[in-house]
């Protein structure tokens, strides 16, 4: 057999080091973004008066715009409710096009099945994304696709399609509205999704921007979140997506106790930091734990007569009640979770859309990440160096997404939020078996049993002391914890492939995933 | 000794097992369902092929459907279907706990 | 039952016997008591497993320093002497007999217990008892059932039997426990053993809850049966003693300690005597604080 030569990474991770070459990575070395000069890729733009933008076929757009070998993006803010992917897939894959690149903002579950037809048919054979789940991610990490996928951050790909990292040829973007030149937003119409965040930088950058709508409105349509400047065709199809199934639907706080207390902890960690202060900003992101410390923290910020300046990432309703009740002077929206976020966007001159570069992109001139002072975070694994897995389950298999993770994990001070184990399987853990975010980002872990706090904060080990309501270990107790109540699982075997590599927000390589062996 | 009847205990809630016993012809055999099969399959047909011999069960058909039970969980729930198949449950040998 | 009378007691939170995922994580909530329900959290087809299952959860799970009580089958039943067998050889700290009536019920358990200590070489008055009064006929027997053994701990009302055979139901007020209440402690207090108030089902009535526990804590309980871990942060703000409280109560054992160091038989405070109820509210105080988490193992206040 072939010998296969490693680097290793500064989070010690082994990279393979042909592959490595071929494609022109370099291995991770630290979180800090050294102060340079980039250049931004130039992108082509055909001209037009814009009169003749509108058709009715997507099959047209189709053979007219892609060809063998291009790169095609599509944004996920439909989530499990998108119905332009499947559409746009099939017509390509129907029209006989091979060798795609395949580079979305991230790909949801919908999305699965079509996207392994894509790779049976040759129609796909590069992917990069935020994440994978499902049938997909199985496939993948069984050695579907024959290059290994790149698994970037929000900030992370944002960068990569500035630079020119990720060269869009076509941007397929479904929107609830248009006007027949291409101005759009995400707030009108029956499929609102509220921020078209992250289809802003395809819409900014790509070669051939293509709106899909089942809602033409009339010229000119304001606020335009994507403008007529950038687009090059608008196709009218039946039905972008389904309503019921973009959003969450109306927010229910959790009513699980351990949630409650994980998120009761959080919010004693974060009132008890020298950053609760007038003037704050926090990012708390979506799922029932995340919504739990916003309801606490409400409460905290009332009782202490504290304001904060702003809020970011992904928004839902509970954040907007805080907006509304005064407590948030503006939110910066790069994506909503529910219909009530994505509906106030209308209202509120104080809900700001921000693109992903704006959000959290390392290369520009000050992205809002690095403004943040608080963000909790999920894991599915933590190890004893902080280092967090969003990415393969224990199993080993691709089941997640990097997101924002690693971009809002610079915040000054970031908060991992998870339970000790998940029935079986630990989440504290010796080594994780995929690096998405370095450890060296990473300040305090909260489990329902206690908190870990990274040796480097003493400032916080400090501060923490004085709150006996927040029992304070060393992270390695918690893996030991978790470890007698689960037993050890058997190692995860693995072939020498690699399937994907992770990239870090600033491009260079985190980790690289393996094929599994069944 | 052998099964005779036919027994379930547990449950598929989270955490839990459902355990599934009857008549065998050749040891015991062990068919397990598991999400954490790769990574706690062996451990747990251990744990259930234990308690059986430690109830001097050595002959039985075993069908397992597991949703995350700890090791505690899986002999609990083996202990009450061996039990049942004996027809031991309201009368259980307490030594072997 | 003096060795174990002060011990903090303010909530006893129910644990469904037969559930795996609850019993995993029943300890850490912080709740004083843990309690295993093999009574009516159980259906009749799943005693035995459930048995089983809290036995092994008994010996293998870390339930931290809580005490851990279990509620066993009505002596009516065909379950109660198998639950008994099977706890004392887990060793439980408490077993908690539902529908007692009197003291008679305690005498024919601790019959069980001994027999059951003897069977495992567990010394014989390990196992402690408590008494759930659920009837009239109970209420009116609290006081030889507070007394029954020195094996007991505590009483404790249940309110949905009570009032059912009261022939009345429960109201938000609670009037209609007033009698039963006040019987419970006190023939708790006469026989020197904790008083547990009944459980508060409607989990998301969060001021009703509230109102009860100040209700409860202010005629004297110790504490109360909780149904969900949600409660145990309610019930401990409740108990939490006011600085001005923590204050005072430092200042008494600060006399106390003078007076011991200078030898003196009678301890004075502010010009007033400190006598020894004064001295063991004070005691309870600063115990009540640092469980609390309102002052540091050395006493401090902490803000």
């Amino acid at each position: 057999m072939r010998m296969v030569l490693f680097l290793i990474n500064n989070v010690n991770r082994s990279l393979p080091e042909d592959l490595m070459n071929q494609l022109g990575f370099k291995p991770f070395k630290s979180t800090t973004i050294d102060s340079t000069v980039v250049a931004r890729t130039p992108h082509k733009v055909a001209i037009s008066t814009g009169n003749d933008k509108v058709l009715n076929s997507i099959k047209e757009v189709v053979e007219n715009n892609v060809a063998d070998g291009m790169t095609i993006s599509f944004h996920h803010h439909f989530r499990e409710g998108d119905f332009v992917f499947n559409l746009v897939m099939q017509t390509i894959i129907d029209a006989g096009i091979k060798d795609l690149t395949l580079a979305p903002s991230s790909l949801t579950n919908v999305m699965n099945d079509m996207v392994v037809k894509a790779i049976e048919a040759g129609t796909v054979t590069n992917i990069t994304s935020s994440g994978m789940r499902g049938t997909l991610g199985d496939a993948v990490s069984h050695g579907a696709l024959a290059n290994p996928v790149i698994f970037r951050s929000h900030g992370g790909r944002a960068r990569a399609i500035e630079q020119g990292d990720i060269k869009i040829d076509v941007a397929f973007l479904g929107v609830p509205n248009s006007d027949r030149l291409g101005n759009a937003n995400g707030m009108d119409g029956e499929a609102v999704f509220g921020s078209l965040g992250y289809a802003l930088m395809d819409a900014q950058y790509a070669d051939k921007v293509v709106l899909l709508t089942d809602n033409i409105v009339s010229y000119p349509n304001t606020p335009a979140s994507i403008k007529q400047t950038q687009v090059d065709y608008v196709v009218k199809i039946d039905k972008v997506g389904d309503p019921d199934k973009i959003g969450s639907g109306a927010t229910r706080f959790t009513k699980d106790p351990k949630e409650l207390k994980i998120a009761s902890t959080v919010n004693d960690v974060i009132t008890n930091s020298a950053y609760f202060k007038d003037g704050f900003s926090f990012q708390t992101g979506s799922g029932g734990a995340a919504l739990a410390v916003t309801r606490y923290l409400r409460e905290s910020m009332k009782q202490n007569d504290i304001r904060a300046s702003f809020a970011l990432g992904g928004i839902t309703k509970p954040m907007i009640d805080l907006l509304e009740e005064g407590l948030v002077d503006k939110i910066m929206d790069v994506q909503d979770f529910d219909k009530g976020a994505a509906e106030s966007m209308h209202t509120s001159k104080n809900q700001q859309e921000i693109d992903a570069s704006w959000y959290a992109d390392p290369y520009n001139k000050g992205a809002m990440v690095d403004q943040l002072d608080v963000v909790i975070l999920s894991a599915l694994e933590i190890d004893t160096k902080f280092n967090v897995n969003v990415m393969t389950g224990s199993d080993g298999v691709i089941r997640g997404a990097v997101g924002g993770h690693q971009d809002a994990a610079t915040a000054k001070l970031t908060i991992i939020s998870a339970p000790l184990v998940r029935g079986r399987i630990a989440t504290v853990v010796p080594a994780v078996s995929t690096v998405v975010t370095p450890g060296d980002s990473i300040d305090v872990l909260v489990t329902e049993v206690g908190i870990a706090i990274n040796p480097k904060r003493q400032d916080l080990i400090a501060a923490m002391k004085k709150v006996p309501s927040v029992p304070v270990f060393s992270i390695e107790e918690l893996e030991q914890r978790a470890s007698k109540i689960v037993g050890t699982p058997k190692p995860i075997e693995f072939t020498e492939r690699t399937v994907a590599l992770v990239e870090y927000r600033d491009g260079t390589i985190i980790d690289a995933i393996k094929e599994v062996k069944d | 000794m052998e099964i005779e009847n036919t027994a379930m205990a547990g449950t598929l809630e989270s955490s839990d097992i459902q355990i599934m016993i009857g008549k065998g012809t050749d040891g015991i055999k062990i068919q397990l369902d598991s999400d954490v099969k790769k990574e706690f399959g062996e451990q747990i047909e251990n744990v259930i092929r234990q308690t059986l011999l430690a109830n001097h069960i050595d002959t039985a058909n075993v069908k397992a459907v597991d949703k995350g039970a700890l090791d505690c969980v899986i002999k609990a729930r083996t202990l009450a279907v061996a039990n049942r198949a004996l027809g031991i449950a309201d009368k259980p040998s307490w030594e072997v706990l | 039952m003096a060795a174990t009378e002060e011990r903090l007691r303010r909530t006893m939170m129910f644990v469904p016997g037969n559930n795996p995922a609850m019993l995993k994580d029943a300890g850490i909530y912080g709740a004083d008591s843990i309690m295993f329900d093999l009574e009516d959290a159980v259906s009749l087809a799943e005693k035995d497993a459930a048995r089983i299952l809290v036995y092994e959860a008994l010996m293998t799970q870390d339930y931290g320093n809580a005490e851990l009580v279990v509620r066993i089958n009505g002596l009516d039943t065909k379950f109660w002497e198998n639950d008994v067998i099977a706890m004392v050889k887990a060793g439980i700290d408490v077993i908690r007999l539902p529908k007692t009536e009197s003291a008679a019920m305690l005498q024919q358990l601790e019959e069980k217990i001994v027999a059951a200590e003897k069977q495992f070489d567990i010394p014989v008055g390990t196992t402690h008892m408590m008494a759930a009064i659920e009837s009239a006929k109970g209420v009116l027997n609290a006081a030889e059932i507070a007394a029954a053994s020195e094996r007991m701990i505590g009483i404790a009302l249940s309110a949905e039997d009570y009032t059912t055979d009261l022939k009345t139901h429960r109201y938000p007020g609670g009037a209609e426990l007033e009698f039963a209440r006040n019987m419970i402690l006190n023939s708790a207090r006469a026989a020197g053993v904790a008083a547990f108030d009944t459980v508060f089902t409607n989990t998301d009535d969060v001021v009703g809850f509230k109102q009860e526990t100040e209700h409860i804590h202010q005629l004297g309980f110790d504490g109360k049966s909780l149904v969900n871990p949600r409660q145990i942060p309610m019930v401990n703000a409740v108990y939490a003693p006011t600085d001005k409280e923590i204050i005072n109560a430092k200042n008494v054992l600060a006399a106390i300690e003078d007076a011991r160091i200078k030898g003196s038989g009678v301890i004075a405070m502010n010009g007033q005597m400190v006598d020894r109820p004064v001295a063991l509210r004070a005691q309870r105080v600063m115990k009540l604080a640092k469980a609390s988490g309102l002052v540091d193992e050395d006493g401090v206040i902490l803000d």
